[in-house]
């Protein structure tokens, strides 16, 4: 039974998470930026650059196309941007519970978040193919492709990893606050045993390759791809809608990487350091906005300042076959470790 | 749009004459099979500016400054073709020392232009860091060519007989440090541009043009030699001080193990013509010959010379992009009777036809990057009435010039 309370509360909480992510992806987008930049060997633009092209984009008109689908085209970059927030009240925030995916009276658990993560790219593709412009089509059948592609990796390292949880006794083993380690205080390293890091490391780095194509950018960008397709599937898109597009796409960064923090670098720092539980949660958050930033710095900028585009053959195959492969094997070493070490340990 | 039961619909994919895989305005009609291309067409002339017509109203010592403004990367090449034909008809002779000046400004400009170039293949296949670096290294050529010249793009340096600035003995030190530059530079370039992974993937075994199509296709210069063509104008025909040099023309397999005529082996015969320019200005310090630069300090005895000029003449150099070929005819009226410009691109660009064949939407910016097109060199025609399509044949195009020459010869 949901009371009265309880909705009050997530309807606050959803507030300030919807709020929290567009801010966090505005900055870890600018952020990004200028680490590229001075990889690159440039100065790059200031850090709140991304709110000024949002706030420009938002003065702008929104042109819609002769031969587009009114209707498709312009919810679209909503149903994108609204996708991408219910993503973030189903992950952890530092020490603070989700929003939806507590454990008490949990609504859903990880198999839902990997489909929500689905949601803003199929939102693309509506929009794309709504354009109705060539290019935007080419993107939108690339994007697809590119969905596809990263959906089996992402799967194995979620499904290898929640198995074991559970195989460790775990109640509850898909919820992510039992992932994150939120309710036990053991993340999945302190289940383990040596072969098992070994998986989980494994894992650890199919998840850094799945996250630039989840967020489409550079080797992954094939479906935007500037200097093929102009911009793809946001080709058409201008002024408010584009902004959505942009938002959503910002947000959806920080909960790829608020994915990674939780499933692979779950720890607190309250776990070690005995402090007042108010001062906990922000220090807590403050470390977890650190990890955020870890992440995005070495599955996003890292990669995409160190390597070309890929075409979109050469990413169905390094996916399907190289990182599948690689996700395969790390399943098989936790499966390993789970037969060695029986199961139980706490 | 279907062709029958069991096939594919193809679709039309349009790129240009503005877009961001095009560095000039052209356009391009693709019919495409999903994300193959079926297809291809294009069509040049979005960038006439009727330099032509602006040089045969003007005197051969103006025109030099026209070329200059031909092309901004290879606009040397313009000058000194065109220099060397209005030399050749009105028999001017010019120092040997203005010839080592020419060949030192003609390196500088490959070194520049080739460097230009790999900075957009990269940004072509998304790799924009290796854009950045590229255009960061290649900063260096232009702050020495300003040093020489006193200018970054358009050097105004060349002269019907001869050059406009000498480059002293004192000047060599600063000409030595940036050829060590980017000698210590090229290991890392190489590495970067032929060792990655991710450009291996993306260009080896794509754009193939093959032997036989570069020599029928008429292709020049590096277009040409990645395809295994030994060719180069500097080696075949020496002119300026190149006779003097040692100058082999690069091919791929000097480095690779075979020729593939692949845009990777492009970037490798534009990446090592790096080194071989390094190597040619190094010899024209050596071999510099001291005297005079200009055959005549007065420019208005120049003029009157040229005005009086009767004949006509080609003058070829290898443009960084291929062979530029200028045709002038005077009549000993002040302004040329005719003047014609082939800039490489003309050659080369029939080949996309070619390679663009059966490769993917993916490739095709780089496959068009990869001949080092320059529309603005090319274009020497625009269409503005544009009702049906013309299609001139190899013999309908054979007729017209001989009837173009008949009207010349009259």
């Amino acid at each position: 039974m949901i009371t009265l309370i309880d909705l009050l509360m997530i309807v606050v909480g959803t507030i300030f998470v919807a709020g929290f992510g567009i801010v966090a992806g505005l900055c870890i987008f600018g952020i990004d930026r200028k680490f590229a930049a001075h990889m690159q060997a440039r100065i790059g633009p200031p850090i709140r650059q991304p709110f000024i092209d949002v706030m420009k984009l938002l003065c702008k008109d929104s042109v819609i196309p002769e031969n587009a689908v009114p209707s498709i085209f312009n919810w679209a970059p909503v149903v994108a941007l609204a996708s991408s927030i219910v993503i973030l009240l189903y992950l952890p925030l530092g020490s603070i519970m989700p929003v939806l995916g507590g454990l008490s009276g949990g609504y859903g658990d990880l198999i839902l978040v990997m489909y929500l993560l689905t949601v803003p790219a199929l939102a693309m593709v509506a929009g794309g193919f709504a354009s109705g412009s060539p290019y935007a089509t080419v993107g939108s059948q690339r994007e697809m492709v590119t969905m596809m592609a990263y959906e089996f990796p992402l799967a194995v390292v979620i499904i290898a990893i929640a198995w074991r949880l559970s195989m460790a006794g775990m109640a509850e083993p898909f919820s992510l606050a039992t992932i994150a380690g939120l309710t036990t205080g053991v993340p999945i390293w302190g289940v383990v045993g040596p072969v098992g890091i070994l998986g989980c490391i494994i894992l650890m780095v199919v998840l850094a390759w799945v996250t630039p194509a989840e967020v489409s950018r550079v080797p992954c960008d094939t479906p935007e791809a500037e200097t093929e397709l102009c911009g793809g599937l946001l080709v058409e898109y201008s002024g408010r809608n584009l902004a959505m597009f942009y938002l959503a796409q910002a947000v959806k960064t920080v909960a790829m990487a608020s994915l990674a923090v939780a499933i692979f670098l779950p720890w607190n720092i309250s776990w070690y350091v005995a402090m007042p539980a108010p001062a906990a949660v922000v220090v807590d958050f403050i470390f977890y906005l650190v990890k955020v930033v870890v992440v995005v710095f070495f599955s996003v900028s890292l990669i995409r300042v160190s390597m070309a585009r890929f075409r979109i053959n050469h990413l169905v195959t390094i996916y399907w076959g190289y990182l599948a492969g690689l996700g395969i094997i790390g399943l098989l070493l936790i499966m390993l470790d789970a037969f060695i070490k029986g199961g139980i340990v706490i | 749009m279907s062709e029958g039961a069991g096939k594919k619909a193809t679709y039309n994919l349009p790129i240009g004459p503005i877009h961001p895989a095009l560095k000039e305005p052209i356009l391009f009609t693709f019919k495409m099979d999903g994300e193959v291309i079926q297809e291809v067409d294009f069509a040049p002339g979005k960038a006439h500016r009727g330099v032509e017509w602006m040089g045969m109203r003007r005197n051969p010592v103006q025109i030099v400054h026209l070329t200059d403004r031909i092309c901004g990367i290879c606009g040397v090449s313009h000058s000194l073709a065109f220099a060397r034909t209005v030399e050749q008809i009105a028999e001017i002779e010019v120092p040997e020392r203005a010839h080592y000046v020419r060949t030192i400004i003609q390196e500088f400009e490959r070194i520049q232009s080739h460097i230009l170039w790999a900075g957009v293949a990269a940004h072509e296949l998304g790799f924009d860091t290796l854009f950045y670096l590229a255009w960061r290294v290649r900063e260096e050529s232009l702050d020495v060519i300003e040093y020489l010249t006193g200018n970054r793009v358009n050097y105004g340096i060349i002269q019907i007989g001869g050059v406009r600035r000498d480059f002293t003995s004192d000047q060599f030190p600063r000409i030595e440090a940036s050829l060590k530059y980017y000698e210590d530079l090229l290991g890392k370039l190489l590495n970067l541009f032929l060792d990655d992974k991710s450009i291996g993937l993306r260009c080896r075994q794509c754009g193939v043009l093959s032997r036989d199509d570069a020599l029928r296709l008429c292709t020049v210069g590096p277009t040409a030699r990645a395809s295994g063509l030994n060719m180069d104008v500097r080696q075949d025909s020496p002119y300026a001080a190149y006779g003097d040099l040692d100058v082999r023309a690069v091919l791929p397999d000097q480095y690779l193990s075979g020729t593939n005529g692949d845009v990777y082996d492009r970037i490798v015969v534009r990446l090592l013509e790096v080194p071989q320019s390094i190597g040619i200005i190094r010899q024209c310090l050596d071999q510099m010959p001291p005297g005079e630069v200009l055959w005549e300090t007065k420019y208005a005895k120049i003029l009157a010379t040229c005005k009086k000029a009767v004949g006509e003449a080609v003058g070829r150099v290898e443009a960084p992009r291929g062979e530029c070929l200028h045709y002038v005819r005077m009549d000993g009226n002040s302004n040329p009777h005719t003047w014609k410009v082939k800039a490489s691109t003309y050659s080369n660009q029939m080949a996309w036809l070619k390679i663009l064949q059966g490769e993917q939407i993916a490739d095709i910016p780089i496959i068009i990057a990869s001949i080092d097109p320059c529309m603005s060199c090319t274009d020497r025609v625009a269409i503005v009435r544009e009702d049906g399509t013309d299609v001139l044949t190899k013999e309908d195009l054979t007729r017209l010039s001989v009837e173009k020459t008949r009207r010349l010869m009259q």
